[in-house]
C-alpha cells in the first residue's frame, strides 16, 4: 500500500488518538527504575548493577517469533518506510488475534535538541500506532512511549550509528 | 551580603559523591589583553586552609576570559596584608590589580576572611571586606571575593557562587545509569541529586535557587518532577500518556510552563501549582515545545516546527498572539533568553553541523558562538557573560562554556561517563 493512500486513514487515526489520549490517572509507580535520591548516603557511586549483557535497550534487530520489532526512520521523518509494512501487518493480525498490551517505543538519534527529538521519537511511534489501528487493532493497546535520544541503541557518532538509533521497538 | 552566603550554604545539605564524574576545567581561550590579577596566598596565621582560597579565585577570574592570574611562584612577595603591599613588587611584574587577604578564627567557631582589592598603578585601595562562614564553606568564601573583586573591575555582576545542574550517563554493570547532579558553577563539589536506571532529563531551576524540576522516566514514561535541594523531597507534576517534558518555571515561581501531547500531539501548557490546574496555551497539529519565559513572565519563548522546520516563536500568554523570531536557516531550537531579554541563544543548524547561535533581539543579528558539533542545551549565566552548553568530544558528552561575545571559551571535562543538560542557577 503505498502511503499516499494511506494520509486520510491517518488522519482518522489522528482523531481516534485524541478520543483515548486523554487518560491521567494517578501515578501507580512502583520504584522497580532503581531510582535513588540524595538522602540515601549508600551511594558512594559504585556500580552494584547486575550484569545482563549489554545493558542498553534494544539490539538492531530484535526478533519476536520470527517477527522484526524494531523499525528504521530516515532523517528526520517519522513515515514509515515501505519495507517496514509487512512485518506491523503481522504483528496487527496476532494483536487481532491475541489482544495484549504493546509499548511502541519511539527513538531519536543524537542530532538536535532533545525535548524536540522527543517529541520526533512520539511521532515515529505514533506512525506505528496508527498503521496498527487501521489494521483493525484495539487502539487501547497501544502506547506510545517516545524515548528521544536518551535510549541509543548505537552510542557512534555516525551515520551507520544514527540510522540504528532512529526507530521504534514494539514491546 | 555576607549573610547571604552564609544562608544560602546552611540551607544546602547535599550528600557528596566521590569523583564520579567529576568536573574540571580547561580554559580553551581568553580575551587577547586579559586584565593581569595576583591574588597573594590567603592563609590562616600563614598556614595553608583546607581549600586553596588564592587558587580558586584566581581560577575563578581566568575562568571568565577576562583575567589573567598570576602564578604564585612568579610573586616576588606574598603580603597577607595591606600593610605588607609594597607596590614596587606589583608594578615591576606588570600587574594591574592585586588581592591581599587572610582568614582569621573567630571565637565563635566562625573563619573570617578580610581581603582587600588594590590598584597597583594608582596605588589605590579599591575595597577592604570581610567574607564569614564555617570551615566546609571556604570555596563559598573564595566565589564570594571573586564575585566582589569580578563586580568591582568589569561592572558586571560575578556569578561565580552560583550552581550548575547537569545530567550524567554512565556505563555501569553493563547498564546505564542517569544521575541529575549539582555542582559549584567551576565544577567542583558535586553532589547526587537522583540517581536512576531510566533517563533523566530536562533540568530546570526554581526562580529561587531551590528547587529543581526535570524530566524522569522511572515510572516507565516521562514524567515531570520537582525536587528540593536541601532535603531531596520531591513531588511528581505530572503523568499524563504521552510526552510530559521541558518544564520551565516562572520567573514568580507560581507556575511552571511544560509540553504534554495528552491532545495528540506537543503543545505547550501552563501548570499553576496553587490550583493543580493546566491550562493548554498552544493549538497547534505541529510540534510545540521547549517553552522558556521572558523574564516579565508574560511571554513565552517556545520551539515550533510549524512553518515546516524548527524555529524559535513568541507567544503572548494572555492574548495568545505568536510571533516568529528566527528566519535564519532551516533549524533553530531549544531557546534561551539573557536575562535582560536582548540576546537569544539556541541550537542553530548550519551545513548539518549543531552549533549554539545567538540573535540579538533588537537588531536581529545571528552569530555562531561555538567551533564544535552536535552542540546543545544552552543555558545563560544570571549575569550573561557567559552561556554553558553541551558537546562531544572524543564521543563523550562534556559541557562547555563560551562568553556571549564568543571571545572566551573553556571546556569542563568529565572523568568518566557522558555528562550533558547543564541549567545555570539563578544568582
Amino acid at each position: 500500500m503505498k502511503l499516499e493512500t494511506l494520509k486520510p486513514l491517518l488522519a482518522c487515526a489522528i482523531l481516534s488518538s485524541f478520543l483515548v489520549g486523554c487518560s491521567s490517572t494517578p501515578s501507580s509507580s512502583s520504584n522497580g527504575a532503581g531510582v535513588g535520591s540524595s538522602t540515601i548516603p549508600a551511594d558512594n557511586g559504585v556500580s552494584t548493577g547486575s550484569i545482563d549483557g549489554d545493558g542498553i535497550s534494544g539490539s538492531d534487530l530484535d526478533v519476536d517469533g520470527g517477527i522484526e520489532t524494531v523499525f528504521y526512520f530516515d532523517f528526520d521523518k517519522s513515515t514509515l518506510k515501505p519495507e517496514s509494512l509487512a512485518a506491523l501487518r503481522i504483528h496487527a493480525q496476532r494483536l487481532i488475534a491475541n489482544p495484549a498490551n504493546v509499548r511502541l517505543e519511539g527513538h531519536a538519534d543524537e542530532r538536535g535538541t532533545r525535548e524536540y527529538n522527543m517529541a520526533l521519537g512520539e511521532r515515529r511511534g505514533s506512525a506505528v500506532q496508527e498503521f496498527l489501528v487501521l489494521q483493525g487493532v484495539d487502539p487501547s493497546l497501544l502506547e506510545v512511549i517516545s524515548y528521544g535520544e536518551e535510549r541509543p541503541a548505537s552510542l557512534d557518532s555516525t551515520e551507520s550509528s544514527w540510522s540504528l538509533n532512529r526507530r521504534v521497538e514494539i514491546k | 551580603m555576607l549573610k547571604r552566603v552564609c544562608r544560602i550554604v546552611c540551607l544546602i545539605m547535599l550528600m557528596p559523591v566521590s569523583a564520579l564524574a567529576e568536573l574540571s576545567i580547561e580554559i580553551t581561550s581568553g580575551v587577547d589583553n586579559p586584565t593581569s590579577i595576583a591574588i597573594s596566598p590567603i592563609m590562616m596565621k600563614g598556614a595553608p586552609l583546607a581549600e586553596d582560597i588564592s587558587a580558586i579565585v584566581g581560577a575563578d577570574l581566568e575562568r571568565s576570559g577576562l583575567f589573567s592570574a598570576m602564578p604564585r611562584a612568579n610573586m616576588l612577595s606574598n603580603p597577607r596584608a595591606l600593610s605588607e603591599v609594597y607596590y614596587r613588587d606589583w608594578r615591576i611584574v606588570g600587574m594591574q590589580y592585586l588581592v591581599v587577604g587572610s582568614v582569621v578564627r573567630q571565637a565563635d567557631g566562625q573563619l573570617s576572611a578580610t581581603f582587600s582589592l588594590v590598584e597597583v598603578a594608582g596605588e589605590r585601595v579599591l575595597f577592604t571586606h570581610v567574607a564569614k562562614g564555617r570551615d566546609s564553606q571556604l570555596r563559598d568564601i573564595a566565589h564570594y571575593i571573586s564575585d566582589k573583586v569580578f563586580y568591582t573591575i568589569t561592572g558586571i555582576k560575578g556569578a561565580f557562587s552560583t550552581r550548575l545542574a547537569y545530567v550524567t550517563a554512565t556505563k555501569e554493570g553493563g547498564r546505564q545509569v542517569f544521575r541529575l547532579m549539582v555542582s559549584d558553577a567551576d565544577g567542583a563539589r558535586e553532589r547526587l541529586m537522583l540517581k536512576s536506571k531510566e533517563p533523566i532529563m530536562s533540568p530546570a531551576w526554581s526562580p529561587d535557587g531551590k528547587e529543581l524540576a526535570y524530566v524522569s522516566f522511572e515510572t516507565g514514561r516521562p514524567a515531570i518532577f520537582r525536587q528540593r535541594l536541601d532535603n531531596a523531597k520531591r513531588e511528581q507534576l505530572t503523568n499524563f500518556k504521552g510526552l510530559n517534558g521541558a518544564p520551565a518555571w516562572s520567573p514568580d515561581g507560581q507556575s511552571m510552563a511544560l509540553v504534554l501531547s495528552k491532545d495528540g500531539n506537543p503543545e505547550l501548557y501552563l501548570y499553576r501549582f496553587a490550583t493543580k490546574t493546566f491550562t493548554r496555551l498552544t493549538r497547534h497539529f505541529s510540534i510545540d515545545t521547549e517553552p522558556n519565559w521572558m523574564s516579565d513572565g508574560k511571554s513565552l519563548i517556545f520551539t515550533s516546527d510549524r512553518g515546516g522546520s524548527p524555529q524559535i516563536y513568541k507567544l503572548d500568554i494572555t492574548s495568545r498572539k505568536i510571533e516568529r523570531l528566527t528566519f535564519n536557516g532551516s533549524y533553530n531550537a531549544r531557546p534561551r533568553l539573557s536575562a535582560d531579554d536582548r540576546t537569544l541563544v539556541m541550537v542553530h543548524r548550519s551545513q548539518g553541523i549543531f552549533h549554539i547561535a545567538s540573535q540579538d533581539l533588537v537588531t536581529g543579528d545571528v552569530r555562531i558562538l561555538t567551533r564544535t558539533r552536535l552542540d546543545e542545551s544552552p543555558t545563560v549565566a544570571p549575569n550573561g557573560a557567559m552561556l554553558m552548553y553541551a558537546t562531544k568530544r572524543n564521543n563523550k558528552g562534556v559541557l562547555a562554556a563560551v562568553s556571549i561575545d564568543a571571545g572566551s571559551r573553556f571546556l569542563l571535562p568529565s572523568r568518566q561517563g557522558d555528562v550533558r543538560e547543564p541549567a545555570w542557577s539563578p544568582f
